[in-house]
């Protein structure tokens, strides 16, 4: 019998991979996207966090290289970070089904961008699926396997906060297969992508993008009209702004995209034909809006106004009147904080005490910049930290260059912090420059994620563990101290005399996180 | 519960169990065999700030966020959450507040249960039911305390 459950969109989707017997999934810790792969391994799939983004989408082309399924899971901004391979990825095509997804964030609920990632999917050219609720998360994220291995292409699965952490009732229509095993196929003309067959590559990719553009249109189960088939106002919309106009405008004529690249042109072109008002709901950018006027279907322009934060069936209302006032607004919520007992609070005092200019990054410990610690100055993306403070100590007067530090959290420094590392070492400012990596063990801002300093596996099992200081000494930082966030007063003395200094130096300042450190309770509990 | 969608709106702060409290809810109405959609932001919860999650039941759910004056009632785990909220309240919302629990309750960890207890007062569920999903989300006397907690909700006049 058909099994029917609550779930979340991320957790839709790990079904729907898990029943494709998906051979690997892999990703980095992102909201709104982390759900996935813990869910994965809960289910008895195979699932690892990989070092970054990058990293993890490599994997998954390997795994799809050699005749494997693989899930590749990222937030938005990790595609940025996984762009390198997927640009090229699209020109070589795969054997095996690959699925990547892209969680939006728009309205960034957790985010320092809302970027509309379905942009990569014209951008990098591949097939593009958007769930809107979490029974389409199971069911489209088993056509994404289907269409990834009829036309050999990775897909784009993209998905926004709302559909990621939304619940709802999934009917779980189909028998798990057994876990997938590769073959191995030589095959150089598509998989090496020297100049000579990327050439004849992108010929092909051309046709392939083609030949998905007629998939779409002939392909009625990726698509639905709904609302008054007598109505004047016809509406195109995809992902969970579907949702939205389903409830905000059941009177009007709407189609709804699964598969939004490439688009089924002709199909909304009719569709358009059929109305006397048209125009696109969507949120984010204006994707399908430029797609309709680029093609001569004359949709309305959205106001720009609709084009930043989330959208709701209120926002939609409005949309549908033109009606551009603010939109109405309770008293502000509670911000986040640092936790009580948090670690890194004690090390933020000292950088607030010292009047320092701190080059901050991603994680928990990007809520210094609020009050009291008021302690960080700038903060763009995973690993710009030491970049970034580098940089300003390059331009700075000394008296201003020697208060530059950067500040990054363990599980950044593995993901994108190595390389900031070598150009301390290599261009080194005259004044030298300080890198504090404040080492919770863990990778606390999504949730506790494992990583490959902590010890463990994605699953919970034992695993090597990454010695930072090892790795900074390695590179040839002049000073690598490690010390414990704990002290102030030894973290102070130690950073004032490094800050004198014109010396390459990286600080380790470790304590787990509180919440890290109920969690190893728990796990050592259960070993005795 | 003339309406064709009940909207249920949980507010409160990191920690408080908001995000429990709503998945029972929404577990609760799935079993009942309404159609149920739930939504809640907690990308940075754990650290203290706001959290909220709309619970929406009944024949067909579209959208899973609560429109803007539409939510029948508000439970406020933590009450300085109400002017947050208050663009999603309808007119004649209900509002609950942890003020009207046992004092004991409003200050114990199983606040966010004792609030489940007293919003069945309007929902008229059944008991057995929550005690069921009581007991699948806790385990043996933390379990059985959050039934007492539940149960204690439910004899708040109202």
């Amino acid at each position: 019998m058909e099994e029917r459950k609550i779930l979340s969109g991320d957790e839709a989707v790990a079904y729907g991979a898990r029943a494709c017997g998906v051979s690997l999934g892999c990703g980095y810790p992102g909201t709104p996207s982390t759900e996935i792969l813990e869910t994965l391994a809960a289910i008895g799939g195979r699932a690892e966090w990989s070092p970054n983004e990058k990293v993890a989408l490599e994997v998954g082309a390997g795994a799809a290289i050699g005749g494997g399924r693989a899930i590749v899971t990222m937030k938005h901004v990790g595609l940025n970070v996984a762009a390198d391979p997927l640009f090229t990825l699209t020109y070589m095509g795969v054997n095996g089904g690959l699925v990547i997804v892209s969680a939006d964030d728009p309205g960034m609920a957790s985010s320092q961008n809302e970027q509309d990632n379905r942009n990569y999917a014209k951008f990098a050219r591949l097939p593009m699926l958007e769930p809107s609720d979490s029974q389409e998360c199971y069911d489209l994220a088993i056509r994404a396997f289907e269409i990834s291995e009829q036309f050999k292409m990775p897909v784009l699965f993209r998905m926004t906060t709302r559909v990621c952490h939304s619940r709802g009732p999934v009917t779980l229509s189909r028998k798990t297969e057994e876990r997938r095993i590769g073959h191995y196929v030589r095959d150089v003309a598509t998989k090496v992508m020297i100049p000579a067959f990327a050439k004849k590559a992108t010929v092909r990719l051309t046709k392939t993008m083609h030949d998905l553009a007629d998939f779409n249109e002939n392909e009625n189960s990726l698509r639905a009209v709904y609302g008054n088939a007598s109505s004047e106002t016809g509406i195109i919309t995809s992902g969970a702004a579907f949702q939205h106009v389903m409830e905000a405008a059941p009177d009007a004529r709407i189609l709804k995209l699964s598969m939004t690249w490439p688009l089924p042109m002709d199909a909304i072109r009719s569709f358009a034909k059929s109305v006397k008002r048209i125009l696109t709901v969507e949120e984010g950018s204006t994707f399908l809006e430029e797609a309709c006027l680029t093609a001569g279907i004359p949709v309305e322009r959205r106001d720009e106004v609709f084009g930043f934060g989330e959208l709701n069936a209120g926002r939609v209302k409005k949309l549908l009147a033109g009606d551009v006032s603010a939109d109405p607004a309770g008293a502000p919520g509670r911000p986040p904080a640092l936790c009580p007992g948090c670690p890194h609070r004690k090390t933020f005092q000292v950088l607030h005490d010292l009047g320092l200019t701190v080059s901050g990054d991603i994680g928990c410990y990007t809520l210094g910049v609020l009050p009291p610690y008021e302690a960080i100055d700038c903060s763009i993306c995973m690993g710009a930290s030491i970049g970034a403070g580098l940089g300003l100590r390059k331009v700075l007067p000394e008296s201003e260059a020697r208060k530059v530090v950067s500040v990054i959290g363990d599980s950044t420094f593995l993901h994108s912090g190595l390389t900031g590392i070598a150009e301390m070492v290599y261009n080194k400012p005259e004044t030298g420059h300080v890198v504090i990596i404040l080492d919770n063990s863990t990778t606390a801002m999504t949730g506790l994620q494992e990583h490959a300093a902590t010890g463990y596996h994605l699953d919970g099992s034992p695993s090597p563990a990454i010695r930072l200081e090892e790795i900074c000494r390695a590179m040839g930082a002049d000073h690598v101290d490690v010390i414990d966030q704990g002290d102030e007063e030894a973290f102070r003395t130690l950073l004032e005399s490094r800050l004198a200094a014109n010396d390459a130096s990286v600080i380790i300042a470790r304590r787990p996180c509180i919440l890290q450190m109920k969690k190893m309770a728990k796990r050592a509990g259960k070993k005795v | 519960m003339g309406k064709d969608i009940v909207n249920v709106l949980f507010a409160g702060l990191g920690g408080q169990g908001i995000i429990r409290a709503s998945d029972m809810l929404t577990e609760a109405a799935f079993r009942l065999g309404y159609d149920v959609k739930k939504s809640e932001l907690h990308g940075m919860s754990q650290r203290g700030g706001s959290v909220s999650s709309d619970v929406r039941f009944g024949k067909k759910v579209w959208s899973p966020m609560i429109p803007w004056g539409e939510a029948d009632y508000l439970v406020a785990v933590s009450e300085d959450q109400e002017a947050v909220c208050r663009p999603f309240l309808a007119p004649d919302a209900v509002i609950l507040r942890p003020s009207m629990l046992d004092p004991k309750d409003a200050a114990s960890r199983m606040l966010n249960i004792a609030m489940l207890g007293l919003l069945n007062r309007y929902l008229k569920f059944e008991d057995g039911l929550w005690e069921t999903l009581i007991r699948e989300n806790f385990k043996g006397e933390v379990a059985e305390a959050n039934v007492q907690a539940y149960h204690r909700g439910t004899l708040v006049k109202i």
